[in-house]
């Protein structure tokens, strides 16, 4: 039976496979030269043993035989260095740190080289069980490292499975450097399964979610398309890029150019796009003499100077911030931090990095007729909208992640990190000596406002805290009580916790608050998760994910990854027992429609529950490696398990703790 | 005027239903008809509410007088999608409405040592 590593049968090419690499006598041309194991099994079956009585079905011949059951033959070795050897060159000098991956026959070259001729340094390769997995982990390491990883996919059907893992990068600016192997010599690729994976342009796939995309044809086009795929991804905004990489390309040896010597183009990263000078003086001079200004981050703070930046912004003005999380943009206990209510009585409001201006001023409810939504305006007439938004620069047409049109009275298309030096300076001159009082007095009423917040959120997670489902307030401040002490990260916070950790954790630094996974594809949690505790790891920090179920079960091959390569995570699962979103959507639509849901023998709706029976995640991380315990369904129980758990992370091993939750 | 003077009436009237069904209500069955008809679902099976399900909405121990409730509960244009009479019966409210008032108040929060 063939696999999908199936060799590349060129045992019929006589002659060059490509005009481009003309002269190269062809890898693998004759396949005469066999592995001394393959002739041994070869023999047994060869048609000068002794006659036997002739079958009413034929045996295979040797050659089929061979073909069929036994290993690749071995390729005549051509001389000179191979390709792919010279690709890792290239790669190197791009200092990638790690590959996460699931093997294919279409890239067997480069993975060769990469463990053999790179010695399996910068990158270093992960095994993983979906490409999925592997572009979720890319996506979730950069968000800590602040470094892309690179992964390789098989040119069609893995590309395809990892193209959720790449359209959640595309939506949360993320840069992931996917190349998919690809044999397009249809002359010359095996048939079968190598052409069932074959395909003219894979890169099509993805282009609508990618920054960039190549396909190179000769090996000084591969360095030139890599480099460019690295700077082009780091470029801001952020974004996952792609290439289909030849098989042929990859496995033939490099040829005399002609005497053109090959070269590596060396990586210099671009500046990010800041916002035109005069825009920011008219958006500083709108914030300094707003009554009421308000300031909306969702992903504003690409690094830790980020933060500052926004907290020197903030303080000068003495305006609110509303902080939609898609980074850790503010610190979350400062008392500027508001939520977004404040929206409503705001004059001028300013948006940085939003993945959605139109939802921050106006509200859609889910309950007109006929189950048919409704628009509203949450803000007051004449309120002035400011945004600094770089998406701005890649919109593309076919996927809605844009969202709706919102006129904005300054538009800046440019990096908001950039931008924000610039603006501060803008706005320290534009305010008038004639309103600095009352902007330090704005300041004292948010202070009052604050401490009150925090109060009432404390109240509110107080309510049903020793209920069984746990709630999920106590989930989160239960595993904030053995971790407050360690230089902690949370890595994903999946299923909704009803945001408890952002109410109630004093997140300040960078790498306390990763975001969500952009596209809101579900399966992002786990990969991502892991991909953080990787970099984490290698910086000394403490990860720690709430993880829920359904996600989970999109790739739990993702857990062996994390034993196989020593990724200490803590992931307390969120464990509410269904697609609970789904389930509150079910409901919706059988209420408008006067209908009793119905529900077979689950708690919510068919096809929504994760039950019956229930899944034992602690079971099946314990069969992948992980050190687990569950199902923990009295809140009682829950601390001493977290602090065994955190034990068992800190000597560099995952656990995960399957707790029974309130669903949100 | 008029409409306001049937409002009151049909207010009073629903009262006096309650007070009817209030006598029959039952917390208990109240509980299973939290779950069957899916309030769980947005509420938490104590009623505790949630910031992104429920706008922070608590239901357990409302201080809504039961025909505030009922009107809500029948008749919502927010979020939350309105539950006719075809789809939860009254007595069955009225059980919901008992089971939400007999959840234990929650405790102080001084007494949790993790949320001081």
């Amino acid at each position: 039976m063939r696999s999908k590593d199936s060799a590349r049968d060129e045992s019929q090419t006589k002659f060059n496979r490509r005009k481009f690499l003309a002269g190269v006598a062809v890898a693998g041309a004759a396949v005469t030269a066999a592995a001394p194991g393959a002739k041994a099994a070869t023999s047994a079956d060869s048609p000068t043993a002794a006659p036997s009585p002739r079958p009413s079905a034929l045996r295979p011949n040797a050659a089929v035989a061979a073909a069929e059951t036994g290993t690749p033959p071995e390729l005549k070795h051509e001389g000179g260095k191979p390709g792919s050897d010279f690709m890792v060159d290239v790669i190197k000098t791009l200092d990638i740190k790690y590959l996460p991956c699931n093997p294919a026959s279409s890239f067997r070259a480069l993975h060769e080289s990469l463990i053999d001729y790179g010695q399996n340094k910068s990158p270093e390769f992960l095994t993983c069980m979906h490409e999925e997995s592997a572009v979720g982990m890319a996506h979730g390491y950069f968000k800590v490292a602040g470094k892309p990883l690179m992964t390789l996919v098989h040119g069609t059907v893995g590309l395809q499975h990892a193209a959720m893992g790449i359209y959640n990068a595309w939506c949360d600016r993320v840069p992931v450097i996917v190349v998919g192997g690809n044999d397009l010599d249809a002359a010359h690729r095996p048939p079968g399964v190598p052409t069932f994976h074959s395909a003219q342009d894979i890169n099509a796939l993805v282009r609508d979610f990618t920054k960039w995309d190549d396909t190179p044809t000769s090996p000084q086009h591969f360095a030139q398309s890599m480099v460019r795929m690295y700077k082009t991804a780091m470029t801001p905004p952020y974004g996952p890029v792609m290439m289909s990489l030849d098989a042929g390309l990859q496995q033939e040896p490099m040829r005399d150019y002609g005497g053109e010597k090959l070269y590596i183009p060396r990586y210099v990263p671009s500046s990010p796009p800041q916002g035109d000078t005069g825009a920011v003086k008219e958006a500083a001079k709108m914030l300094a003499n707003a009554e009421r200004p308000v300031i909306v981050v969702d992903r504003a703070a690409r690094t830790p100077n980020g933060i500052k930046l926004l907290v020197e912004l903030a303080e000068t003005l003495q305006a609110a911030v509303v902080d939609q999380g898609g980074r850790m943009n503010f610190p979350k206990m400062h008392y500027l931090n508001r939520p977004p209510n404040v929206i409503g009585q705001a004059d001028v409001i300013i948006g940085m990095e939003l993945s959605d201006f139109w939802a921050v001023v106006n509200g859609y409810v889910d309950n007109g007729d006929h189950g048919i939504g409704f628009n509203e305006s949450k803000i007051k007439a004449g309120t002035k909208l400011i945004s600094i938004n770089s998406v701005e620069l890649i919109t593309k047409s076919n996927y809605q992640d844009f969202q709706r049109f919102q006129v904005v009275d300054v538009s800046m298309p440019a990096d908001a990190e950039a931008t924000l030096p610039a603006l501060i300076e803008a706005v320290r001159s534009a305010i008038p000596d004639s309103r600095k009082d009352a902007i330090a007095k704005r300041g004292e009423a948010f202070r009052k406002a604050s401490a009150n917040g925090r109060e009432n959120v404390k109240k509110a997670a107080a309510i049903a805290w020793d209920a069984s489902p746990i709630s999920t307030a106590r989930l989160v401040m239960e595993t904030w009580n053995q971790i407050k002490d360690l230089d902690w990260s949370l890595v994903a916070s999946e299923g909704n916790v009803s945001n408890w950790p952002n109410r109630l954790w004093p997140m300040e630094k960078h790498h306390h608050w990763l975001g969500r996974s952009g596209g809101y594809g579900v399966g992002y949690g786990a990969p991502a998760s892991i991909g953080a505790a990787l970099a984490n790891r290698d910086l000394g920090r403490f990860s720690v994910s709430f993880q829920s179920d359904g996600d989970l079960m999109y790739a739990p091959g993702v857990l062996w990854t994390a034993a196989r390569h020593k990724i200490p995570l803590l992931a307390v699962m969120h464990n509410n027992r269904g697609y609970h979103q789904e389930s509150m959507h079910v409901q919706r639509l059988a209420n408008f429609r006067n209908r009793v849901v119905y529900n077979g023998n689950d708690l919510a709706a068919l096809g929504t529950s994760i039950e019956n029976p229930d899944i034992e995640y602690h079971k099946l991380a314990q069969s992948m490696g992980w050190w687990a315990k569950g199902p923990i369904k009295d809140p009682a129980d829950l601390g001493p398990a977290i602090k065994e758990a955190v034990a068992v992370v800190q000597s560099g091993q995952p656990a995960l703790l399957n707790v029974w939750t309130q669903p949100r | 005027m008029r409409n306001v003077v049937k409002f009151a009436l049909a207010l009073a009237v629903a009262g006096c239903v309650f007070n009817g069904a209030a006598q029959a209500a039952s917390a208990e069955n109240g509980r299973k008809a939290f779950v069957t008809h899916g309030c769980w679902q947005c509420h938490g099976f104590e009623g505790q509410g949630s910031a992104v399900t429920s706008n922070g909405a608590v239901l357990s121990n409302t201080e809504l007088p039961y025909e505030a409730f009922e009107a809500f509960v029948r008749s919502t244009n927010r979020a939350m999608p309105p539950y006719r009479e075809a789809i939860l019966p009254s007595a069955d409210l009225a059980d919901i409405y008992a089971f939400l008032q007999s959840v234990p108040k929650p405790k102080d929060v001084s007494s949790i040592p993790l949320l001081k």
